[in-house]
């Protein structure tokens, strides 16, 4: 007997109401219907099918169309987030065996035996060929790792897992701060798609109220964003008038300062925080208004995800999750029973879990990930400066913030000229958020018994 | 020096060293109007914390949040009396 077609994203945006489902920036809109008649690829779909595709369509219009017209056409489509340096898309490129790149126009990068195919908006008209429907493998690239990202592999049955069974009917108009070229992103584009809603995306440097007053403009419902972008929509004029049925927080710790705020701000809305990883897919959602989670989600859940706490750190073991790391010598993803470790640190008080940290000290500031030891490399180049431990400061803006002790040589110049120096080289050489906001002048720095750096927790 | 004046300088220097250009501060003028950025407004509360002794976005989660700049001074002061 022949085993059904997979589904493509292709079948859930033509779900619906055709006519009115669009995907929206401040730049212009793509409405769902018209890929049944036009195209973004120009002639190329044909040729990209079967083929590993590295997608690097330059902004979230093309590349929501590149997504639509490739999945289940293309054997792998790698997902590329806009920060990825030029000097590791062809590291990125060879691990993912890719053999095409789909670009927004700009000059695509020369990699070896791949073809190129040039992304364009408005949408064509052109004749759909119909094409062998393939189960394409989705490769999205881990944040928060130094050096090369690690390749995660997913497909649109994990990446819908969390919502593809939920109720029916309901129109979810989404919004989101996210860029759909990383995880947290895609999960939004894909709860409209198969929502039966449309989706209002930011465009870069769009000042906040203009956003939400287009997310007004065009009837959004649910809403989602980090914490830190929650803080930034307390403080505009816009947001009073703003009244989704639905607002949702991840990607960072949710604390109780900004679930209330958002109480008072949205008192008709369900508040709800989820917590996600690339790896681990979506874990749960949390909707009593209060941070943390409730104990009673460790376990066996219902929905075939369960979660423990071994060594400090939050495990899950989930259908949503990744399938596998991509690449060779690639560690494995689970462990003997199938857990992946989030590596998100856990304080059980009571009958409530709390997020407290990254193990090993990752910093976030503002949902963006810095690991002490890059700043303090930059920090330890400079003359004068002996030694330096960068760590996180908590902050209600940002959720925290890089700050710096610093030892001096005995000999150094005076502090501020090396404070100049060190915030320049920082400024120079590393992402604004990176830098240290306050650097202290210290006498030494504790080490652990192992000539190690000693860190908190 | 007021505390009004600490604002101040401490807004100039974030903006001065994260390179931004800042819009005359006066009291009605939003804050996201004032050309700083969230990473701008994150390093100035924890400078002012540091140098004033509050942080009224931590203690005082209740309150709402400033939305210009008259309020966030006023915001402060209220934290400080």
């Amino acid at each position: 007997m022949p085993s059904p077609e997979p589904v493509a994203l292709i079948d859930l945006a033509r779900r619906g109401d055709k006519a009115a489902r669009d995907l929206a920036t401040a730049d212009g809109a793509l409405r769902f219907s018209d890929f049944a008649t036009a195209t973004a690829l120009g002639g190329a779909r044909e040729k990209l099918a079967g083929r590993s595709v590295l997608l690097l369509a330059g902004d979230s219009l093309k590349t929501a169309a590149a997504l639509i017209e490739l999945d289940g056409v293309a054997r792998r489509l790698v997902l590329c987030p806009p920060d990825l340096r030029d000097n590791l898309i062809g590291e990125v490129a060879a691990i993912a065996e890719a053999d095409a790149v789909v670009h927004g126009g700009e000059e695509p990068p020369g990699l070896d035996g791949a073809i190129a195919a040039h992304c364009r908006l408005p949408l064509q008209p052109a004749p759909t060929t119909p094409l062998p429907r393939l189960a394409t493998e989705w490769l999205l690239l881990t944040s928060g790792t130094t050096g090369v990202p690690k390749l995660v592999s997913h497909d649109l049955a994990t990446l819908t897992g969390a919502f593809a069974g939920g109720p029916s009917g309901e129109i979810q108009n989404w919004a989101t701060f996210y860029d759909i070229r990383r995880y947290g992103g895609l999960q939004i584009l894909l709860r409209a798609v198969a929502g039966f809603g449309s989706l209002t995306l930011t465009s870069a440097g769009e000042p906040i109220d203009d956003f939400i007053d287009r997310a007004i403009a065009r009837s959004v419902t649910h809403i989602s964003g980090t914490p830190s972008h929650w803080r930034r929509v307390l403080m505009s004029r816009a947001a009073a008038r703003f009244k989704p049925a639905y607002v949702r927080l991840s990607g960072e710790i949710a604390d109780a300062a900004i679930l209330g705020a958002l109480k008072d701000l949205f008192p008709q809305a369900r508040i709800a925080h989820a917590y996600a990883s690339t790896e681990a897919g979506v874990g749960f959602e949390v909707n009593d208004g209060e941070p943390g989670f409730p104990a009673s989600y460790l376990g066996e859940r219902d929905n075939g995800v369960a979660m423990k706490i071994e060594d400090g750190s939050l495990r899950i073991r989930s259908p949503r999750a990744a399938r596998r790391y991509i690449g060779r010598n690639m560690p494995d993803l689970r462990d003997k029973d199938g857990f992946i470790d989030t590596g998100d640190m856990i304080e059980r008080r009571g009958e409530r879990c709390y997020f407290v940290g990254r193990r090993g000290g990752v910093i976030n500031v503002g949902g963006a990930k810095v690991h002490p030891e890059e700043v303090e490399a930059v920090i330890n180049r400079q003359a004068g400066v002996r030694m330096s431990l960068v760590k996180a400061r908590r902050n209600p803006i940002a959720g925290a913030l890089v700050v710096a002790d610093v030892v001096l040589e005995s000999a150094a110049p005076r502090e501020e000229a090396i404070r100049e120096a060190i915030l320049a080289a920082c400024r120079a050489e590393l992402a604004p958020y990176k830098a240290p906001a306050i650097i202290r002048f210290v006498p030494n720095l504790a080490m652990t018994p192992a000539g190690k750096l000693a860190r908190d927790g | 020096m007021s505390l009004r004046l600490t604002i101040v300088s401490q807004i100039e220097r974030v903006a001065r060293e994260q390179r931004k250009t800042i819009a005359p501060l006066a009291d009605d003028l939003p804050l996201l109007d004032s050309g700083l950025d969230s990473l701008c407004f994150a390093i100035l509360v924890a400078r002012l914390e540091d140098e004033v002794g509050v942080d009224p976005f931590s203690a005082s989660p209740e309150a709402g949040f400033p939305i210009t700049f008259g309020e966030f001074v006023k915001f402060y002061e209220n934290a400080v009396a």
